[in-house]
């Protein structure tokens, strides 16, 4: 090859690294910033869409409903945290810190939560405690219906979120500090105090403001179990959809803008620590054998494991009920979709197609937007600014990513309002919610791949993406499994966003739920949270065997 | 190889058979100056290694050479072109790097034949190119296995063959044995320098190790904070180094401060010693005295020239040699090194606490300027 057509040939992928990363950065900015704008503005104008400054702001505090649901956000959420962390801390510490058999299994029973609609567990707080309850007696005259049924069910909702990251924090423990506690003849309960809660308190700090977010931003469970209660996502939900006041919507989608915000940018802090805490010396902790710790500890784990099956099998159980309490026999009636919802089992198929388009679509982008940012030279500022917004949407709650679609997409101006209620919004509007946890998988993966790659094939003038297509990917497989799967169940089971985006034709089974919850088919309501646990129990259990497969198969050489 | 069939004899080169020149090349990191202005001409059919502790800006200028990381200012020129501003692959080289970056997922000959499939030549041509380069680098019968199923000095055999295959008219090694064991390093150093003979193409290898790039270099460019300090043969570099800093890298040195009095003297301490003639240097100067410390003889008789009483303090055993610390007397005594071969050892049982006298030749005493902060050294 003469050196002036290499010249052209290197010319040309610098021109095709900077022509994808543009595209990308333009896909990014119409899918998160934008509609993210949108919000913004429609927050400081009024229905007819002149500025007015703070007016909203200031009608909003004016009106005392919309203030009590604040506060009453507020405190809810603060009380989910307060449960949930140290429950969660001792049931990671069980997983990390103690020799307790069926770890493994505690683990994933622990994970079942994620694999439901939020409202799942709502559903079943509704079986066992509400008007038709076996255990009404127990709340002793006390509603179900209300803030004590918000707070159990989001206990249930956020504990995965926050045992994953407990469990992550106490994993990084360096084994050496207990052992020179030891030699030093240190107590137990000091060793903890002085060793193991430090160890972990930024995980401690990082689990506390995820469930405050997660709590405060999600709509499905006060939706079903709130009753008269009003929190600030069911009034957004109501300014929206029942009043059509899309200003004070948008001043109720900042305010929740506000903690999650405010948790992203405390969680970046805190990794920043946790990374420089645990030196490359380290070595891992392996616990001693102590049968009674271990004994009090499987104990706390069954309880706590038990409690989350039966929300779960509680659901499910009800959904295969014909009259809950009165007639227990066993019956599919409730899986008769069409009975209870004009879409009937349309809905499931619709969930089914827009996880699938999210999955493909969404795997896509992320992993070569990854690569891109990651690997390629070109354009350093296109490159961070890419990474930015693959970074925003972490600090967006679906709900307010919801609403700045529906001001965006459903604006007369914009020519693409054509789609707006149609498959293509709500996959663009669930890939953008979920970027930045796929985007992270990706990048770390990447990061673990030789930086070198890249350099040898310049040397080589073999372009970045033929070495994309014949090294980075195949080895990559298994992180694109991973953010595949990822976005499927999430696509399944996530309510907040695509509640306000969905059309006639495309209705969602999340929202079926909602719907049918609402006309008091409670039953039909559990019968497809069930469809779609099992879908997407069954996706990872596929992604579990298919990662086997590609590691025998294609992975050959990861063995020696 | 057609590239290298030119391979110039011993003799010296004529400067404008210049391969790759360096002008004023310069590369900042923010604040950060990682190169100085450097100049540097490389000749074809050469082997050079940039010497230097880390940070001292040799990967650095390699890779600018590559085109990998751009230069901040100045040129490069390949064969009379200049090739500043070409992108990597315009630039006709091979990388070997430490960590090896062979793609795991692809087997030896497919890693091999990794640049030559892009060349769109026939299969049977691909096939026998890489079974020549394997064999080659003595890998013949390893085509099938994956990198992870080699060990260490067989990948690095195998990166070498890939950075060959697509018979680049400049081979750049960045720290190419650093990652392997001591024993596989050295064989593998002799390998490298046969087959670079043998090929006869210009090769450019990073290292920090003074021995490999002895053992190694034809011409040696040692390197610090981001300057040339000497450019010359692995002899010249360790007989004669400009700099107290070349002298203290390249193999070991003891430094003496002292103060320049006459035409060839200097006041260390209480002691004058006669040096080789020191041009440069005003009588009054603060200068650096440098020796080597196997350049230090012990002889009977006191009388004479540079020859010192002195105490050893400490016997350190080093295999075939061992370094002793020696002691002046008086009131701000010497401290010098000295290397006593075994079979001298032998012979004299030298031992701590005992007396000697020690010759310190006025040919081996090499004079600097004395540096801002002198370390505190042996």
């Amino acid at each position: 090859m003469s050196a002036n057509s290499a010249f052209l040939t290197r010319d040309r992928e610098a021109w095709v690294a900077t022509a994808l990363l543009a595209g990308l950065a333009f896909v990014l900015v119409l899918l998160i910033a934008v509609p993210l704008w949108s919000l913004l503005s429609k927050s400081v104008q009024n229905s007819n869409g002149q500025f007015v400054g703070l007016a909203n702001f200031a009608r909003y505090i004016a009106t005392p409903a919309l203030v009590v649901s604040l506060w009453n956000s507020i405190w809810v959420s603060g009380l989910v945290a307060l449960i949930v962390v140290p429950l969660a801390f001792l049931y990671a510490y069980a997983l990390t810190r103690s020799r307790m058999p069926g770890r493994g299994l505690f683990m994933a029973v622990a994970m079942t939560p994620l694999f439901a609609p939020s409202l799942l567990s709502a559903i079943s707080l509704i079986y066992i405690f509400g008007n038709q309850g076996f255990l009404k007696s127990w709340l002793f005259g006390a509603s179900i219906y209300g803030p004590v049924g918000i707070v159990l069910a989001e206990a249930v909702y956020c504990f995965p979120h926050a045992l994953m990251i407990l469990v992550t924090a106490l994993r990084l423990a360096d084994g050496r500090l207990y052992e020179v506690a030891e030699a030093l003849d240190t107590s137990k309960s000091r060793v903890f105090f002085t060793v193991t809660l430090p160890g972990a308190r930024y995980g401690l700090i990082s689990a506390i403001f995820v469930v405050f977010t997660l709590v405060i931003t999600d709509f499905g469970i006060p939706k079903v179990i709130g009753g008269q209660f009003n929190v600030l996502a069911t009034d957004a939900y109501k300014q929206i959809v029942g009043q059509q006041n899309f200003e004070m919507g948008a001043v109720v989608g900042l305010i929740l803008l506000l903690p999650a915000i405010f948790a992203f940018l405390v969680d970046r802090q805190v990794q920043k620590k946790q990374v420089a805490l645990l030196s490359a010396r380290a070595v891992p902790y392996e616990p001693k054998a102590n049968a009674r710790r271990d004994f009090i500890l499987l104990a706390f784990c069954l309880v706590i494991g038990g409690l989350l099956i039966g929300m779960l099998g509680t659901a499910i159980w009800a959904s295969f009920i014909r009259y809950w309490p009165y007639n227990l026999t066993f019956t599919l009636n409730n899986y008769n979709f069409a009975n209870f919802d004009p879409q009937g089992w349309g809905a499931y198929l619709t969930s089914l197609k827009m996880a699938g388009l999210t999955a493909i679509f969404g795997t896509a982008i992320v992993f070569t937007g990854a690569y891109l940012v990651e690997k390629t030279k070109p354009a350093p500022a296109l490159r961070g600014f890419v990474h930015f917004l693959a970074m925003l949407p972490m600090a967006v709650p679906g709900l307010v990513l919801g609403l700045g679609y529906v001001f965006f997409v459903n604006a007369p101006w914009n020519p693409l309002n054509i789609f707006y209620g149609t498959l293509t919004v709500l996959v663009a509007n669930t890939v953008a919610h979920f970027y930045t946890v796929a985007h992270i998988t990706a990048v770390t993966q990447l990061k673990q791949i030789d930086a070198e790659f890249e350099s040898v094939s310049a040397s080589l003038k073999v372009p970045f993406w033929m070495t994309f297509r014949r090294v980075t990917l195949p080895i990559s497989t298994p992180a694109v499994l991973d953010i595949a799967v990822y976005l499927f169940v999430n696509a399944l089971t996530t309510v907040s966003a695509v509640i306000f985006l969905y059309g006639p034709t495309t209705k969602l089974a999340s929202i079926a739920i909602v719907h049918m919850d609402e006309m008091g088919a409670v039953a039909a309501a559990a019968a497809m949270a069930t469809c779609i646990v099992f879908t997407a129990m069954a996706v990872k259990l596929l992604h579990l065997a298919l990662d086997r497969l590609v590691f025998a198969r294609y992975q050959a050489w990861r063995k020696r | 190889m057609p590239n290298h069939a030119a391979m110039t004899s011993e003799a010296p080169r004529a400067p404008e058979r210049s391969f790759l020149s360096i002008r004023s090349l310069t590369k900042s990191f923010g604040q950060f100056q990682a190169l100085k202005s450097i100049d540097l001409e490389i000749r074809e059919g050469e082997f050079v290694c940039f010497l230097g502790p880390s940070g001292c800006g040799k990967t650095t200028l390699l890779r600018a050479i590559a085109g990998l990381d751009r230069q901040s200012s100045g040129n490069i020129s390949l064969r009379g072109k200049d090739v500043s501003n070409a992108p990597p692959s315009a630039r006709d080289f091979g990388i070997v790097f430490q960590s090896y970056a062979l793609f795991p997922n692809l087997t030896v000959a497919d890693n091999v034949g990794y640049g030559l499939v892009n060349q769109k030549k026939p299969r049977e041509v691909i096939a026998a190119r890489i079974s020549e380069l394997l064999a080659l680098v003595g890998l013949p019968d390893q085509a099938g296995k994956y990198p992870a199923q080699l060990s260490g000095g067989q990948q690095q055999r195998v990166a070498l063959a890939r950075a060959l295959a697509t018979s680049p008219g400049l081979l750049l090694l960045d720290e190419p044995l650093s990652a392997l064991d001591a024993r596989v390093r050295l064989r593998l150093r002799e390998e490298i320098r046969a087959l670079q003979r043998r090929l006869g193409v210009t090769t450019i290898m990073v290292t920090h190790d003074q021995e490999e790039a002895l053992s190694m270099a034809e011409r040696i460019v040692v390197m610090n904070h981001g300057v040339i300090e000497q450019v010359g043969t692995p002899e010249e570099v360790y007989a004669r180094p400009k700099t107290a800093f070349v002298a203290d890298f390249v193999g070991r040195m003891t430094f003496l401060s002292g103060v320049r009095e006459g035409q060839a003297l200097v006041r260390v301490g209480d002691q004058a010693l006669r040096v080789a003639d020191a041009p440069g240097f005003a009588p009054g100067e603060k200068v650096e005295i440098g020796l080597r410390p196997e350049a230090v003889r012990f002889t009977e008789s006191a009388a004479g020239e540079n020859r010192l009483a002195m105490r050893i303090t400490d016997l350190e055993y080093l295999g075939s040699f061992v370094r002793a610390k020696l002691q002046g007397e008086g009131a701000s005594p010497l401290i010098l090194l000295a290397d006593l071969p075994f079979n001298v050892m032998q012979d004299r049982a030298y031992e701590p606490g005992q007396a000697v006298i020690a010759e310190l030749p006025a040919s081996a005493l090499r004079i600097f300027p004395a540096r801002p902060f002198f370390p505190a050294r042996p």
